[in-house]
């Protein structure tokens, strides 16, 4: 119930906490809102000598368009996503996503970034930054890098960053006119982790055919993936039944879920073809408003 | 190795040195003596330990002490004031909104944070905004009575003050 | 704003008074076990076993003993030199304190480290070093009595991992009706292991103070008297230096009767350290090691005429009990009051067998508020029932109403021995559907289950029993199942009245209060309620069962009216007239005839101390044992409506109507709370809560994302309402309700879903209703949905 010792440094800037990290190897950690890292602490499944607390940079607390992107800083909160009138306006797929992620109390501290570090297989904005294309900045005492979500997120518990690396910002291309996104999760009951997600973003043409459509899945292999051959039928075609229930029974095929407590594999497999149905024709309603 | 902070908590300011490894939800109820925060579970779930901090309620079992350094911190000490209960207080007593009452602070500072950005939730709402504070006791219905009867009680004193003004 | 609670009327029965204990629990003012600090205390953590069947090899607690802040590593083979390495329990069996020899279940007490902080214990703790050799695990209660299963309680001097065999009834009469009977059915049933989970956590502050002799134990505890008796027996420190004080407690649910290893250690530590030492565990700690619930693997068979005259009831038990038998059961009671389980309904014949077995899980069975069993029982019948209305292609509405015991035939002795002494179960049950409007949702059903829809109605008419219990059958340990009251009437009129229970949040500050006052004349706010103190509360037995009201609630009553029985001598001399002229009317003592004539019992109470009548005792208080004549039955028809999501297999409850009738009510409001609750604990049973076990005996709800409880987003709207139907025997008529709630709901949750889909052939599926079990049921019939 209570951690191991470690140090704690609340450094003012993004070139401060790098050189903190620099100095320990991996021993030392990034702590954003904690949410994830605290916990695993308390078990003693984690214990860094040092924890970095990121939440006194100013620089990582942005959160607006700039250049066809959202911005969203390593310390924006599920919260202020949740909160936001820009999100819920505009980015449906990211609301619907921050209204479901652990319970209203952990995502006032918790953060989208942090999550997605955590990388989670279960991870709710793994599958919802797949479904939106969205893209990573890393930084490091060497410059930045960035790189697309698919690539960030390498296996359970693991993405890209190096031990002296801190994920910066993430950002979600601004949606055009005739974009719709949602996110479906099954949870047992609020706070649980996904038995099944499914994100879907889709953008259609003058015509309603699909130009553009992203379909991202948690709790559906060792990490939030991409349903790829879903995407592929989908794209050039309008977003009827047919398609959609398509693309359900291919998003089912894609995912390769875990039996656990709270399934075995062919019913999670079912919940892939279930809610990619159910977030496609949301996405629908929402495109076909916007039309 | 040991970390000075100040967190201002019910409105006194407060400077301790602390382990970091101190929770702040310890923090409070050890090193501050103020015991009606409670702990209720290992992982986060269960919302006996919510304050509220600079605003946002927070489960004080996952944040450090040392996280908390020149914040303002709200516990259910800090509700009643001379005048008397707090509504919020007042309309869980009404409406038995606790048996037990070891999630009672946790809840009232939930709700508290709920009303402070959303003054007339509705019933979902206000089960949702709950939903990460657990009651075994209550079923949670008579919570959400007092939540509903402190939401009317408390715009109604901001209406008639508006008025007043 | 006021933190007062408000004067009561001359009656306070019935009264929806608010609580008189809330203004501590709502300001964050409450004493739980935790807020406890004593100067000087260190705190202890448990070191335990990874593995649910091991030999210890060794046990290493040097690097342990060399963290910084550590006073003490305590281990099995330490107790052992006190002779307190095992304890007795109150199952009559023996419990491992820490292990010594070998470990029998995950997540046992192996080591206990005693450190100057929390944090430094925790260290300590993770500093331990245990070698295990790991040997056949036995996590299948259904293969406990192989031949080939692992023995796992050499202790024992039957070499049988069978604990015990329990029968009740006519087995050949029953066998005999059945054979004759025009229609049997059968269906196996498993009621899964849950855990009461009250939020807070179990812990102690045990405190020898080497200078008075005296220990003081601080507990989580339901029944502190017999943890003092308990204690001294098996500790041998004389009764009378112990006091065991029951603070507030954060729920209990019957996770708090049991003595824990834990506490036993903290008072070992206290001893050896010569300091208080505080252990409280974690959830984790909670789920994996303390009194967990259920656990029956059940079968019933019922005997009917064709059109549904139920004749015979046939159960056959078997009951994993974990590890050890340490289940809080009156001891002659192995299965509790399982033998309820005829229900409300009239069966000539009955007979219900149980087999309890060891396996390498923890040990616990009584909790969770089952009323000893009677959850188990109930969820039995009612199930039992449906199943043979769907064999008799009849509506299960229909089939209870031509079974139900009628009013006239109470007091009304089932074939397996219960005198039930009240009840008029049609005429709650009509209520309900009426409420509920039955008859339109059977039509609607209709119309849905034609367009496609899965919509169900669940129906459960428990009987439960309450209040153990007579002392000639009912004891724990020896100890008679009385409860006891003490009040005291100030010179003031003011009163303070002490129990023998132990509420953890049903109220007793107030309703006790109303009992007393409502006796006496005085207001609830008059009457201070104490429980929970060894060295002031009079013996009682503690709270569960829902036991307070009946027998707690008797005593309280019956005490009050003996000084009711000495004030009126008072009356009688400040009046100038005799006893026999005297009326005790709102109130007052009037002289009769002269009602304008009249003295309060404050007068009395103040004439008490200053001018007592002569050769009367001065002062006025009383004390009552009470034995109580017969347990109480209270009853009620709960309702469920339930639709089905035929994509996801998610069940939704629309609807849910809970028609109680626990006897004369005291406190409306805070019965509705407990309603409340336990048919929230009865929804989560029901669809989300199981503490399972692998092969290995792995447990796979170890804590809180594992074992779901709902919260509000989850919980379905409860609408209740009530009946009154009176026990003759109690003093006031009233007969407990806490338990009801969970004696009842599951089986209408399990009812509905069945009912919503018995037209596909379904006609039965264990708890939980998990979303994946109802899918598999769905996608087996062809039933799809998206």
């Amino acid at each position: 119930m209570i951690t191991a010792p470690f140090e704690y440094a609340a450094p003012k800037s993004l070139k401060e906490a790098l050189a903190l990290l620099r100095g320990g190897g991996s021993d030392r950690k990034v702590l954003a809102g904690g949410q994830s890292l605290i916990p695993m602490m308390r078990f003693r499944l984690a214990a860094p000598s040092m924890l970095i607390d990121i939440t006194r940079i100013p620089e990582l607390g942005v959160f607006e368009e700039e250049d066809g992107y959202l911005r969203i800083g390593a310390i924006i909160t599920h919260g202020q996503m949740e909160c936001s009138p820009m999100i819920k306006d505009r980015y449906p797929l990211l609301f619907t996503t921050a209204s479901v992620v652990a319970d209203p109390i952990v995502r006032q501290r918790g953060t989208l970034c942090g999550a997605l570090v955590h990388a989670d297989p279960a991870g709710d904005w793994g599958a919802a930054l797949i479904a939106a294309r969205a893209e990573v900045v890393i930084s490091s005492q060497s410059g930045e890098r960035r790189m697309p979500v698919d690539e960030f997120l390498v296996d359970t518990f693991t993405t890209a960053l190096t031990e002296d690396e801190v994920l910066k910002e993430v950002r979600v291309p601004v949606p055009s006119a005739r974009t719709g996104g949602n996110y479906q999760k099954i949870e047992r009951k609020v706070g649980d982790f996904a038995t099944a997600g499914v994100a879907a973003c889709v953008t259609v043409d003058d015509k309603g055919a699909i130009a553009q459509v992203g379909i991202g899945l948690c709790a559906a292999g060792p990490i939030s993936r991409r349903a790829v051959s879903a995407e592929r039928r989908l794209m050039g075609n309008t977003l009827d039944d047919a398609a959609i229930a398509a693309a359900g029974a291919q998003a089912a095929a894609e995912a390769e879920p875990v039996a656990d407590t709270r399934g075995p594999v062919d019913y999670k497999r079912d919940m892939f073809r279930v809610l990619t149905i159910r977030a496609l024709r949301a996405t629908r309603t929402i495109v076909e408003g916007r039309r | 190795m040991s970390y000075h902070i100040e967190v201002t908590v019910n409105g006194e300011r407060h400077a301790a040195d602390v382990e970091a490894r101190l929770p702040l939800v310890y923090f409070l109820r050890e090193t501050l003596g103020l015991t009606g925060t409670h702990i209720g579970c290992d992982t986060t779930t269960c919302g006996a330990c919510t304050v509220i901090v600079d605003g946002k309620p927070v489960k004080s079992c996952t944040m450090f002490a040392v996280q908390a350094d020149g914040c303002r911190v709200e516990t259910v000490e800090g509700l009643a004031t001379e005048s008397g209960l707090h509504p919020l207080q007042q309309a869980f007593w009404d409406n038995h909104g606790l048996q037990c009452g070891y999630c009672t602070p946790g809840m009232l500072m939930a709700a508290k944070a709920l009303l402070s950005r959303n003054p007339s939730p509705s019933e979902a709402e206000i089960r949702q905004a709950i939903s990460g504070n657990i009651c075994r006791c209550t079923g949670y219905q008579n919570i959400v009575k007092a939540i509903q009867q402190a939401a009317e009680e408390l715009a109604g004193t901001a209406a008639s003050s508006a008025a007043g003004a | 704003m006021t933190t007062e609670a408000p004067r009561a009327p001359a009656s306070c029965l019935g009264q929806a008074i608010k609580r008189k204990e809330d203004p501590r629990f709502i300001q964050g003012r409450g004493r739980y076990l935790d807020d406890i600090s004593l100067p000087g205390m260190l705190h202890m953590a448990i070191v335990r076993s990874p593995y649910a069947h091991a030999r210890i090899v060794s046990i290493d607690k040097q690097t342990a003993l060399d963290t910084p802040g550590v006073v003490a590593v305590i281990t099995g083979e330490d107790l052992e030199k006190l002779g307190l390495h095992w304890m007795p329990t109150i199952a009559g069996d023996n419990q491992m304190v820490l292990a010594t020899g070998k470990v029998l279940f995950q997540y046992q007490e192996v080591v206990a480290v005693v450190a100057s902080s929390r944090g430094a214990a925790y260290d300590g703790a993770a500093a331990v070093e245990v070698e295990y050799e790991a040997l056949p695990v036995l996590s299948d209660a259904k293969r406990a009595m192989d031949p080939d299963a692992p023995l796992l309680r050499d202790d024992r001097d039957q070499k049988t991992n069978h604990i015990w065999h329990w029968e009740s009834g006519n087995a050949e009469a029953t066998a005999d009706a059945l054979v004759k009977a025009e229609v049997v059915v059968r269906q196996d049933m498993y009621f899964p292991r849950c855990h009461a989970s009250p939020l807070e956590t179990c812990g102690c502050v045990a405190d020898m103070d080497k200078a008075t002799g005296r220990l003081t134990l601080y507990v989580t505890s339901q029944a502190p008297h017999v943890y003092r008796t308990v204690i001294a027996l098996v500790a041998k420190l004389p009764e009378h230096m112990i006091r065991v004080v029951s603070p507030d407690i954060g729920g209990g649910f019957g996770a708090k009767v049991g003595i824990y290893p834990g506490y036993v250690v903290a008072v070992v530590a206290s001893i050896v350290t010569g300091h208080p030492v505080k252990w409280v565990e974690t959830r984790t700690e909670h789920l994996t090691s303390t009194a967990f619930a259920r656990d029956y693997h059940m079968t019933a068979e019922i005997g009917a005429t064709k059109d549904g005259r139920v004749q015979a009831l046939r159960v056959h038990t078997l009951a994993d009990h974990g590890a050890f038998d340490s289940q809080a059961n009156p001891s002659k009671w192995p299965a509790g009051l399982f033998n309820i389980c005829t229900g409300s309904y009239d069966f000539a014949n009955a007979f219900v067998d149980v087999d309890a077995v060891y396996t390498n899980k923890p040990p616990g069975g009584i909790s969770y508020r089952c009323s000893f069993r009677v959850t188990e029982a109930a969820y039995l019948i009612e199930r039992a029932m449906d199943v043979l209305a769907q064999e008799l292609k009849m509506d299960p509405a229909e089939l209870r109403r031509k079974n139900f015991v009628a009013p006239e035939q109470f007091p009304y002795t089932t074939p397996l021995g219960w005198t039930y002494d009240s009840g008029n179960y049609r005429a709650t049950f009509e209520k309900a559907l009426a409420q509920i409007g039955y008859d339109s949702l059977r039509r609607e059903q209709a119309g849905r289950r034609a367009r496609g829809d899965l919509m169900g109605i669940g129906i459960s008419t428990f009987t439960e029993i309450v209040g153990a219990g007579p002392n000639a059958q009912f004891d724990i340990l020896g100890l008679k199942m009385f409860d006891s009251a003490e009040v005291r009437v100030h010179p003031t009129g003011k009163a303070v009245a002490r129990f023998g229970v132990r509420h953890q949040g049903q109220g007793h500050e107030t309703t006790f209060a109303q009992i007393v006052a409502n006796e006496l004349g005085l207001s609830p706010a008059d009457v201070l309620v104490e429980q929970g103190d060894t060295d002031t509360a009079p013996y009682g037995l503690g709270t569960y069962g829902s036991r307070s009201t009946p027998v707690a609630g008797g005593a309280a009553a019956l005490c009050a009216r003996r000084i009711r029985e000495k004030a009126k001598k008072i009356a009688a001399h400040l009046l100038e007239c005799g006893e026999h002229d005297l009326e005790w009317t709102e109130g007052k003592f009037r002289v009769a005839g002269v009602p304008e004539r009249s003295v309060t019992m404050q007068d009395c109470a103040f004439a008490a101390y200053t001018n007592p009548p002569p050769g009367l005792e001065p002062g006025l208080e009383a004390t009552f044992y009470y034995d109580p004549p017969n347990f109480t039955f209270p009853f009620g028809t709960y309702v469920a409506v339930v639709d089905i999501d035929p994509g996801t297999g998610e069940v939704k409850v629309r609807r849910f109507l809970a028609i109680d009738d626990c006897g004369v009510v005291i406190n409306p409001m805070i019965v509705e709370g407990q309603v409340h609750g336990g048919l929230t604990e009865g929804f989560a049973i029901a669809f989300m809560q199981e503490i399972p076990y692998d092969t290995e005996g792995n447990c796979l709800a170890t804590n809180f994302t594992e074992y779901l409880v709902p919260t509000a987003a989850e919980t379905p709207h409860w609408e209740t309402d009530r009946t009154v139907t009176p026990s003759p025997h109690h003093p006031i008529g009233a007969k407990g309700v806490g338990e009801s709630p969970n004696v009842g709901s599951p089986a209408a949750f399990v009812n509905a879903v069945v009912d919503a889909l018995a037209h596909l052939g379904v006609r039965h599926i264990d708890m939980p209703l998990t979303r994946d079990k109802i899918w598999n049921v769905l996608r087996q019939h062809g039933v799809d949905g998206a």
